[in-house]
């Protein structure tokens, strides 16, 4: 495997949270995270894992305060504020527990607010995000608000959503933690389907079971990555069905 | 379309889309602007409308003229000279002091005399108060007289004391209801005039200032006649007859308007007139009056005025400003779940910051064009109500404008500021 194919390389990442004096945190204490292009990452771990803190810097809302984070193979650690918000929405798409949809955007125009802060043509590529909604089957529904959608759907806009710029990876946080169970196992198929098409993902739960569709599950303990699982066969271990497509 | 140009569209169709989720909030909150630009508006079109009414009258008056009028003394004065009640009182201009003014100020183009006797004017069973004006032909030129029908009064007429008159057309109509007023004769006390010519009439000082004035009266019902013919028909001495006593007066002159060759003659004028005058009455029964000094005067007035306006609109549109910025800082609160997720969209902090602006100058202009055109109603309602002349200049309702729009940017940059700088995690925690 090249190091082409590392869509994340983090080389001793740490964080520590200055609240002054005593009271500082060290959030993480030099994680080392290597991810390909095409895995399907799971996070796990405990609150006060250090797992959020891992998943702001994987998603380059924030820098380390040690340590490098190569994501596409450039180095984001201390880029300023303005390219990192490039970065974020060019390379990683974002899939949020509470969906975090724009109340006062359409479906549609949901879809296409990454676009808008590329400077991307929106007329263009209007038909990229019709293709967009209709793959998360929400191809009837272009003109609707989020607060006349269910819960599923509105998480399924914003799947949609962070495909938009074709990023390198999905990050996707507690993506089902709102839903219920079968509607979050529709979400989480979708998920899985990205995946098998190409898509990173990198997926932070503390449940077990959504976790097992993943090729690799990391377990955070005190600002350390405590141990990973590779998962051979996704899904099947956890006794849940495979993927129907 | 030029991506850059469409992101910014979209930016204000974004704005107004969020402005109107609120649709009661966004209104209250432009009522500021709207009644600030409103204010600014129709007070300058108010104020602006009596400036010219006052400046019109003025310039009616002449800016190259001087004018003099004879002055009855006050109370006390009176009884010293004359030691009694009312009686033989002399007082005012005379025609020495015309010809001496001539002679002596340089620079004086013309001297106009005049003598304004009340007096009703008889045509028929009409009998109407008039001021009977005796004065020269130059009067016409002097004043700018614009004569409807027939002519105004001549050389002639002054020479051979021609009993002739000229009415004003409002007198003509109510003196000759159904008849041509032309060649008429009316009668003003015991004689008769004929009648030569109409003029139209004009708000001139002799019919405004005249210490006779009776209430209700219409000031312009004037009679023109020569000189010459009021100085023989009416004599120096003039009588009034009131209730149970009467008056006599004795004024040659009521009033002599001196014509300057220019502008610059008329200011060093006034003084030298005040003292070649003092030379020759004991008493202070004369004012002077030169328009062009009033002018000066009106436009101090109306560039104080437009100060005290422009403060009190500066204040409003503060105000209004404030209450924008209030909303703006309630509602990136509201919104900080929102900024987060844009943010971690990709947004950058200017992205934020111009939506935010954006929001608020939507809001300040909208607000401004709402009072604009209210502000541009409100004179129309006013001078219907009220008969004010109102001006609604165009410089007036571009500056409120661009008050307007400025508020919107200067109030919304601090927001804007606010909603840019959170940090997107915090924000993104925010519920």
């Amino acid at each position: 495997m090249t190091s082409s194919d590392n869509i994340i390389r983090m080389e001793r990442v740490a964080k520590r949270y200055v609240l002054g004096g005593e009271a500082d945190v060290l959030a993480l204490r030099g994680v080392d995270l290597e991810v390909n292009a095409g895995t399907y990452l799971a996070v796990m771990g405990p609150s006060g894992s250090g797992k959020s803190t891992l998943l702001n810097l994987l998603g380059c809302l924030d820098r380390p305060t040690a340590g490098r984070y190569l994501l596409g193979g450039v180095d984001v650690s201390q880029m300023p504020d303005d390219a990192l918000s490039e970065a974020r929405g060019r390379k990683i798409g974002f899939i949020f527990q509470s969906y975090n949809l724009i109340a006062q955007l359409t479906v549609i125009e949901n879809i296409q607010v990454p676009l808008l802060y590329q400077g991307k043509d929106l007329r263009a590529l209007f038909d990229h995000c019709v293709q967009l909604a209709e793959l998360v089957g929400l191809g009837d529904r272009l003109h609707h608000r989020p607060n006349q959608l269910s819960g599923g759907q509105q998480q399924r806009v914003a799947i949609a959503r962070s495909l938009v710029n074709d990023p390198l990876m999905i990050l996707a946080d507690e993506p089902t933690g709102n839903l219920d169970s079968k509607t979050g196992q529709e979400v989480l198929e979708l998920i899985g389907r990205l995946n098998e098409n190409g898509k990173t993902i990198i997926l932070v739960t503390h449940d077990e079971r959504v976790a097992t569709r993943a090729h690799r599950i990391i377990h955070m303990k005190d600002g350390l990555i405590d141990r990973e699982v590779v998962n051979p066969r996704p899904a099947d271990e956890a006794g849940l069905p495979a993927p129907s497509a | 379309m030029n991506p850059l140009r469409f992101q910014f569209l979209s930016t204000v169709r974004l704005g107004i889309k969020s402005l109107l989720l609120h649709k009661l909030r966004s209104a209250l909150t432009m009522l500021g602007i709207i009644f600030g630009v409103c204010s600014v508006i129709a007070m300058l079109a108010i104020g602006e409308g009596a400036s010219y009414a006052a400046q019109e009258a003025i310039k009616k008056l002449g800016s190259n003229n001087i004018i003099i009028r004879s002055l009855k003394p006050p109370e006390q004065a009176r009884a010293q000279v004359t030691g009694g009640r009312g009686m033989g009182l002399k007082y005012g201009l005379t025609y020495q002091d015309g010809a001496r003014l001539q002679a002596t100020i340089p620079g004086v183009r013309r001297v106009l005399p005049m003598r304004i006797i009340r007096q009703n004017v008889r045509f028929a069973r009409n009998e109407v108060p008039c001021q009977v004006i005796g004065t020269l032909p130059f009067y016409g030129e002097i004043n700018g007289v614009e004569v409807v029908r027939g002519r105004f009064l001549c050389e002639m007429d002054e020479s051979h004391q021609n009993n002739i008159c000229v009415v004003t057309a409002g007198l003509a109509r109510r003196l000759f209801p159904y008849q041509d007023p032309l060649q008429q004769a009316v009668r003003i006390e015991a004689f008769y005039y004929r009648v030569v010519g109409i003029i139209r009439e004009q708000n001139q000082p002799e019919q405004r200032t005249q210490a006779g004035k009776t209430e209700g009266e219409p000031l312009d019902n004037n009679v023109y006649i020569p000189l010459s013919t009021s100085r023989t028909r009416f004599g120096e001495v003039l009588i009034r007859r009131t209730a149970g006593s009467f008056e006599a007066e004795e004024v040659q002159l009521h009033q002599i308007t001196v014509q300057m060759r220019d502008l610059e003659a008329v200011e060093t004028a006034d003084p030298q007139i005040k003292t070649v005058l003092s030379r020759f009455h004991d008493q202070n029964d004369y004012e002077t009056i030169v328009p062009l000094q009033l002018l000066r005067q009106a436009e101090e007035t109306k560039r104080i005025f437009n100060i005290v306006l422009g403060s009190i609109a500066a204040i409003s549109l503060l105000v209004g400003g404030i209450g924008i910025m209030n909303i703006m800082l309630a509602t990136v609160t509201e919104r900080t779940r929102e900024i987060g997720v844009r943010r971690a969209l990709g947004a950058k902090r200017r992205d934020i910051t111009l939506q935010f602006l954006v929001e608020t100058v939507v809001l300040a202009v909208g607000g401004g064009l709402v009072g604009v055109s209210v502000g541009l109603v409100t004179p129309f309602i006013v001078s219907h109500l009220t008969e004010m002349k109102t001006i609604v200049t165009v410089w007036s309702v571009l500056v409120a404008f661009g008050i307007s729009g400025a508020v919107g940017v200067i109030f919304g940059l601090y927001p804007a500021r606010a909603a840019a700088r959170l940090d997107p995690i915090e924000a993104l925690r925010h519920e």
